[in-house]
């Protein structure tokens, strides 16, 4: 990796890093795993060049408290890790998502459970970006194919979780994070910044949770003029406890749904490769995604009509752009290196359709290979 | 060779610099030679003195392949990484070995080119350092996939500086050396 040029040959791990920079993220607070340590190898080369802050810490429970610390007070944040890191991690997530402080947690994802496949391939963790922390609860999950993707989307990580006040998940994997390819990085002109929004009343009129009208409210800098109170408990609009008022734990909870609901065309990101007339639709993402794009490409050569339906945002999920895609098909086919995690999301978006829903699915630390999917789709024509 | 994705694997023993001749063989033909190259490896448990295995996929096109299925061609730097790598090779792969380390080669229809890469780096450079160096040059010439040159380049890049005139003419040897084979 050569800093001062444009054109390299990265690893997805090495751009992802670069995209945190780039984006603005100046406090990266890391455990090392594999197969994520690169980023914090970057990280910890090209933080301090730029008066940035890195922090090797004692395990993933305080680099991430440490993260979470880092944006309240004001910078952009982010830790890296993979499942079993991630697992640690599930508690402070929960606590970000409820006090509402961005950051960015990037799972590159290993095979599970528990340590399972330290150095390979895995999508195994895509529930767990759901719901591995308890609670009802938003989240924002995004899922790279390329090494330049790994720029983008941490990029967009970044600004999402600034943007709407939430913590954003990178959901890489093992190929992803360690293979290499070109990259053309963006100059800074080409990258759109977004900061957070500052409260623009005076300090002693601050309610930190006070909603504007956006579900969104403005965020001050702890330690700085204006001075508030955060609790991991239900809270009230000066930011104390509130635990036994249902009226604010109703308005709260459906607040932290309503900033991601209602924002749903700021949020889903799918890209489409020849599924207008596609008859077979793929739903894939990460790794998996390449492959399927390659057995697209086969199949059209033999005149079988498949696409791929790629997701770019994994969750919120995006039902409606599927459905829409999906409608016209005869068959869609969802290729996961994991036991079928998202079936039940891809039945949910086409309930009451004609389209035939079926699974390749295979979790044992191997890519799913473009022939994999390629002779599933001849099995359905 | 043209018009197709070639699947190149490199392997040796851990020590051997393998991962970095992966790494120099991608940029070399993705950032000099105006082609395509994607490039992982593996990240098994293996230790200094392990087999140690680098993986390229070159081509002209966009790449969409992130595992390598067939070998069209293949290296080995020690019989350990020979016989633990060569299975899935290509019927008609090209196989380039070092005799010093590789002595076992069961016949078939692959092509073999036995090039002495360790002797050459020892003898001829006088360190035997740049054996990934050697063996890079050598594969150029015998799959032609990527330039001289564009080789060059990316080892010049990616070298400590001051270490530049002896990996390039390590380079240069290896490749002089196998020329006579092909």
């Amino acid at each position: 990796m050569n800093s001062g040029n444009n054109v390299q040959f990265l690893q997805g791990n090495e751009a992802c890093a670069l995209g945190a920079i780039a984006a603005g993220v100046r406090f990266f607070g890391g455990y090392p795993i594999t197969p994520a340590t690169e980023i914090a190898e970057v990280m910890a080369r090209e933080l301090p060049k730029i008066g940035g802050v890195f922090v090797q810490f004692e395990d993933e429970i305080a680099s991430i408290g440490a993260v979470i610390g880092a944006s309240v007070a004001g910078t952009k944040a982010m830790t890296a890790t993979s499942g079993p890191g991630f697992s640690l991690k599930q508690e402070n997530l929960g606590y970000a998502i409820h006090v509402q402080i961005p950051c960015v947690v990037v799972n590159v994802m290993r095979g599970g459970p528990s340590t399972g496949l330290p150095t390979l391939p895995s999508q195994s963790d895509v529930m767990q970006a759901r719901w591995g922390t308890h609670g009802d609860h938003p989240i924002i999950a995004l899922s790279p194919y390329s090494v330049r993707e790994c720029f983008d989307l941490t990029v967009r990580a970044v600004n999402l979780s600034e943007r709407f006040r939430i913590p954003v998940i990178l959901l890489s994997d093992a190929i992803i994070g360690h293979v290499r390819e070109r990259i053309v990085l963006p100059s800074r002109e080409e990258l759109t910044l977004v900061e957070r929004k500052k409260p623009t009343v005076a300090p002693e009129d601050y309610k930190p949770f006070e909603d504007d009208g956006t579900d969104i409210p403005p965020m001050a800098n702890l330690g700085e003029e204006y001075i508030f109170h955060i609790t991991s408990n239900n809270y009230d609009d000066e930011g104390f406890p509130a635990t036994n008022d249902h009226d604010i734990a109703d308005r709260r909870i459906k607040s932290l749904y309503n900033k991601i609901e209602r924002n749903r065309a700021e949020i889903d990101d799918v890209d489409l490769f020849m599924a207008d007339d596609a008859e077979i639709i793929i739903v894939a993402y990460g790794s998996t995604a390449r492959s399927a794009r390659r057995a697209v490409m086969m199949a059209r050569q033999e005149g079988i009509k498949a696409g791929l339906f790629r997701l770019k945002t994994i969750w919120p999920f995006p039902y409606d752009h599927l459905r829409t895609a999906a409608e016209p098909a005869k068959d869609v086919l969802l290729v996961e290196m994991n036991m079928s995690q998202l079936d039940s999301e891809i039945k949910s978006a086409t309930h009451g359709l004609q389209t035939r829903i079926h699974g390749l699915h295979q979790s044992n630390g191997m890519l799913i290979t473009p022939d994999q999917i390629y002779d599933r789709i001849k099995g359905l024509v | 060779m043209n018009n197709k994705e070639y699947q190149v694997r490199l392997s040796g023993f851990g020590g051997q610099g393998i991962i970095l001749a992966g790494i120099i063989l991608g940029e070399a033909v993705s950032l000099y030679d105006g082609r395509f190259a994607v490039q992982f490896q593996s990240y098994g448990p293996e230790a200094r003195g392990g087999a140690s295995r680098a993986e390229v996929v070159i081509s002209d096109e966009d790449i969409d392949l992130l595992e390598l299925i067939e070998p069209d061609v293949f290296l080995a730097l020690s019989q350990q990484a020979y016989n633990k790598y060569v299975g899935d090779a290509n019927e008609n792969a090209l196989v380039i070995i070092d005799p010093d380390y590789v002595t076992e080669v069961p016949p078939s229809s692959r092509k073999v080119f036995p090039v002495p890469i360790s002797k050459i780096a020892r003898e001829e450079i006088g360190k035997s350092i740049v054996i990934n160096m050697v063996a890079l040059g050598a594969l150029a010439s015998v799959s032609g996939l990527v330039g001289i040159d564009a080789l060059k380049k990316a080892v010049a890049a990616r070298v400590p500086a001051g270490t530049e005139e002896i990996n390039l003419k390590a380079v240069q040897a290896g490749y002089d050396n196998a020329r006579e084979m092909v």
